[in-house]
């Protein structure tokens, strides 16, 4: 239904800037001359990309332009897809140690009901750096006690959340036990009460179950009593109906074992998070067709046993039993960070293509977004990164960014300082 | 059983170091060599011999029984140096007083950490590992070479400065800290109040310092008082004596560009010597200042945003700073930045623009200045001490990956070697699982 007033309004605006032929927004605009990265399918050397509003038209060597396109010369650069960051604080957080500027931890154990995107602030310092290092997409989540509270996918532009939210909710976010004897070294609850606490979100969701049946019971049989409202359990409906999936944050052998069990009898549709020793167990996680977002390669190794480089090597193990990964910056101060993750894991056993595809279009695959970004395709939304290297490289320069078509400012704190105090020093001179 | 797997697969890691064996001679083939201060050899070969780097150059010849290491496709590198960590030691802040200059992290040099190791797995060979930023005189640090499996003593490096810990800021004032109700905070908890504790102990030790040459002057007198008596002796005033005499120097820890000019000025009130600002988010702010007075800075390349006066830390500050004319060098401040301080050089090449000598010296040359050993490390030079890292691409590549790190000419990590007992290891592991088996 939405969809198709979007695309009646969509040709409505279509039609009315044809007809004053004066709008911008709908007008032609080609990249020419960058040797393009789709990441689906093979590159394109010394390419062309068509754009129209804010959708890739057509791409490739050589492809017609239409009279009165704006062409931007991008002759010696890459054009990349924007990349997608899966789980980050963007928006929630600006100075991490200062409670007042951190919203992304709701207080108790169980938060179905919130949601990360209600606490967007766009004018986040971090939005922009972030965007200027090529990312144009993140899933901003709330973490924390059992259920953290729903997260979304937002595009890194825009004056308002609505102008920034691309889905208001994409997972539920849970933090998995950790179980006795899981012999991990971070233990986010008493080993004691993990036990206890994975019955209490078997229970929870067998409520949300309940709850749900009651209601659809009542609504059909007026002699039977409607429920009484429960905010916690009404935002777990979708959960367990299926429509909306758990991101399960989970990190050791045993955790991760017991996760999988947990979401086979719970039926959920799942993603795994963290997995720091998920390359112990990685026939298993492929078994149970999980795909998995890592947190930072930044790590000191979850155990000694596991060899000092085992956070490095462990997408690299997944990614060949055939699981389907994403990276994450984890983070809001260091999101600009998303890419150099991936190339650790490169160094580490990943090949390239897999490390950039799981910071585009395997992020927009499990986020269900893949129709629209993750990749540079005809159709989809004009998500494009111009850089002058290689997009996870530390050195390379990042010299456009389009979301949706249109450009975006790469300014950001850190140039603005810089050029305050050069100013300084230039008068010194 | 985890505790003993884990003793076990350290226990092969470090009985089969294979360092004792080259006696400090190796010779290093075929790599490219990056020098950081002589330039570069495309193809070109290393010779260390007696722990010394012998000769740089083409087609050298190992000496009979030297040992050669193939390094071709690979890059060759001086053992990155760590202006500032906080590793290998049993205790970190001395927390039970606000002044401690009389606490000294020789005395609890941790050889045994593992972060030892794993520095030695991100191509570190040095570090200068320090007391914490908890007071505003901390205590004297102590610069050691990650010499992994060998005794505490033989990981000092003698001829480095003497350091001692100063600390300004939201750190010594304990802006984090909450105070509950009746509880006293402790003094300082204002930045005006780190300053003047850090002057009242400065004069306190320049009265002691008088008070010792009254006495000396007085014993050497033809007639000395027959009540003379030796002023009580304060360890703790003789650390600050030490650094008014010119033979201790301070290193600074400081966030903001307004405390670190207010410290400038307390050092040139006394008459001591700043080599480091450390972290000092702000500093490119201030560089006409820190030019002038020649004082360097030892900071993270982009780590910010974690506290308030982080808040301004802007990435490409150790570039400005280094185009500017400070002597900059890029720290770990702990175990787990510390084998990834050639991916935070790489940084400096997109936030600042700096050229790749000018990068890599960030994380070699210029801490070994700062340190005091640029005569014995730093860079690949004819005469200084053998440590070298070895990487698979270009270490200031998001690809890069340490494969070897030698310490005066000895293999302290091989990734190779490593990979090896491992795989051994574990297979060993499983036949112990198998009944009957390991005994």
């Amino acid at each position: 239904m939405t969809k198709k007033i979007l695309f009646f309004s969509f040709i409505l605006c279509l039609t009315v800037s044809v007809f004053f032929g004066a709008e911008d927004e709908a007008a032609y605009m080609a990249i020419k001359g960058a040797r393009i990265i789709p990441v689906v399918g093979e590159d394109i050397p010394d390419g062309t990309i068509l754009i129209k509003g804010s959708r890739i038209e057509a791409l490739g060597k050589d492809i017609p332009i239409p009279p009165g396109t704006k062409i931007v010369d991008a002759s010696g650069l890459y054009a990349y897809p924007g990349m997608i960051d899966g789980y980050c604080y963007l928006g929630l957080s600006e100075i991490v140690s200062i409670a007042a500027t951190n919203d992304y931890r709701e207080t108790g154990r169980i938060n179905p009901q919130v949601r990360a995107t209600e606490a967007l602030r766009p004018d986040s310092m971090h939005i922009p750096i972030a965007r200027s290092n090529g990312i144009t997409a993140a899933l901003v989540a709330p973490s924390g006690g059992l259920i953290a509270g729903q997260s979304g996918l937002i595009r890194l532009t825009g004056w308002t959340p609505e102008e920034m939210v691309i889905k208001k909710s994409v997972t539920m976010q849970i933090e998995f036990p950790g179980l006795p004897g899981a012999g991990f070294r971070r233990e986010r609850a008493p080993r004691e009460d993990a036990s206890k606490l994975v019955t209490e979100l078997q229970d929870m969701l067998n409520k949300a179950r309940y709850y749900q049946k009651t209601r659809e019971a009542a609504k059909k049989n007026l002699l039977l009593p409607y429920p009484e409202f429960d905010d916690k359990l009404e935002f777990l409906i979708p959960v367990v109906s299926g429509e909306l999936p758990v991101m399960i944050s989970v990190q050791a052998e045993k955790d991760i074992l017991a996760a999988i069990q947990f979401v086979r009898e719970q039926k959920l549709k799942a993603i795994f998070y963290g997995v720091s020793q998920g390359w112990k167990v990685a026939s298993e996680i492929k078994a149970a067709d999980i795909p998995v977002v890592f947190g930072s390669l930044n790590d000191m190794p979850p155990s000694w046993e596991d060899g000092y480089d085992a956070i490095f090597r462990n997408p690299s193990v997944l990614q060949k039993a055939g699981v389907k990964i994403a990276f994450s910056s984890r983070s809001a101060v260091s999101a600009k960070d998303l890419p150099y993750h991936a190339a650790k894991a490169v160094a580490f056993g990943l090949d390239k293509r897999e490390a950039l595809k799981a910071v585009t279009i395997s992020p927009a695959h499990i986020f269900g977004v893949s129709d629209t970004m993750g990749s540079l395709e005809k159709g989809k939304l004009a998500n494009i990164v111009l850089a002058d290297g290689d997009l996870l490289e530390l050195r390379t320069n990042i010299r456009k960014v389009y979301i949706e078509g249109k450009e975006t400012d790469l300014s950001n704190r850190f140039t603005e300082l810089l050029d305050k105090y050069k100013s300084r020093e230039e008068k010194e001179k | 059983m985890n505790k003993t797997l884990a003793a076990f697969i350290l226990g092969i890691i470090v009985t089969a170091l294979p360092c004792f064996s080259d006696g400090g001679n190796l010779l290093v083939k075929n790599g490219t060599i990056l020098t950081v201060t002589k330039g570069s050899l495309p193809k070109g070969d290393l010779l260390i011999i007696g722990g010394v780097i012998k000769d740089i150059g083409e087609n050298l010849k190992a000496p009979e029984g030297v040992r050669v290491i193939d390094a071709s496709g690979k890059f060759v590198i001086p053992g990155i140096i760590d202006a500032h960590t906080h590793i290998a030691l049993s205790g970190t802040n001395e927390t039970g007083d606000v002044i401690t200059a009389e606490v000294n992290m020789r005395d609890v040099i941790q050889a045994e950490d593992l972060a030892i190791f794993t520095a030695l797995t991100g191509g570190v060979t040095m570090a200068h590992t320090m007391h914490g930023s908890a007071n505003p005189i901390g205590g004297r640090d102590i610069t050691l070479k990650m010499k992994w499996g060998r005794p505490a003593e033989e990981l000092i490096v003698p001829q480095a400065y003497q350091t001692l810990k100063f600390a300004l800021g939201e750190n010594p004032k304990q802006a984090s800290r909450q105070v509950f109700g009746g509880a006293p905070q402790r003094y300082p908890a204002t930045r005006m109040g780190v300053n003047a504790i850090i002057r009242a102990e400065m004069l306190a030790a320049k009265n002691y310092m008088l008070q010792w040459e009254r006495y000396l002057k007085d014993t050497k007198g033809k007639n000395p008082p027959k009540t003379l008596a030796p002023p009580r002796r304060d360890l703790r005033l003789e650390a600050l004596a030490e650094l008014l005499r010119g033979n201790l120097v301070a290193r600074v820890h400081s966030y903001r560009a307004d405390e670190s000019l207010k410290f400038i000025d307390l050092s040139k009130e006394f008459g001591f010597k700043i080599v480091c600002f450390e972290h000092i988010p702000e500093a490119f702010k201030i560089t006409r200042e820190l030019r002038t007075e020649g004082i360097g800075t030892s900071v993270f390349v982009d780590s910010w945003a974690y506290k308030v006066e982080a808040a301004e830390g802007i990435a490409s500050s150790a570039a400005y700073c280094t185009k500017n004319g400070v002597l900059v060098s890029i720290n770990s401040d702990g175990g787990e930045r510390m084998r990834r301080l050639f991916n935070d050089a790489g940084k400096t090449l997109k936030y600042g623009g700096l050229t790749e000598d000018e990068a890599l010296k960030l994380i070699s040359i210029n801490p070994a200045i700062q340190l005091g050993v640029a005569k014995t490390a730093g860079s690949l030079e004819v005469g200084k001490d053998g440590d070298v890292a070895i990487f698979n691409e270009h270490p200031l590549s998001a690809y890069a990956r340490c494969e070897m790190t030698i310490i005066e000419g000895d293999v302290y990590f091989d990734r190779a070697q490593y990979l090896k007992e491992r795989e051994e290891a574990a297979k060993q592991a499983e036949e112990a699982k198998k009944p009957g088996g390991g005994q």
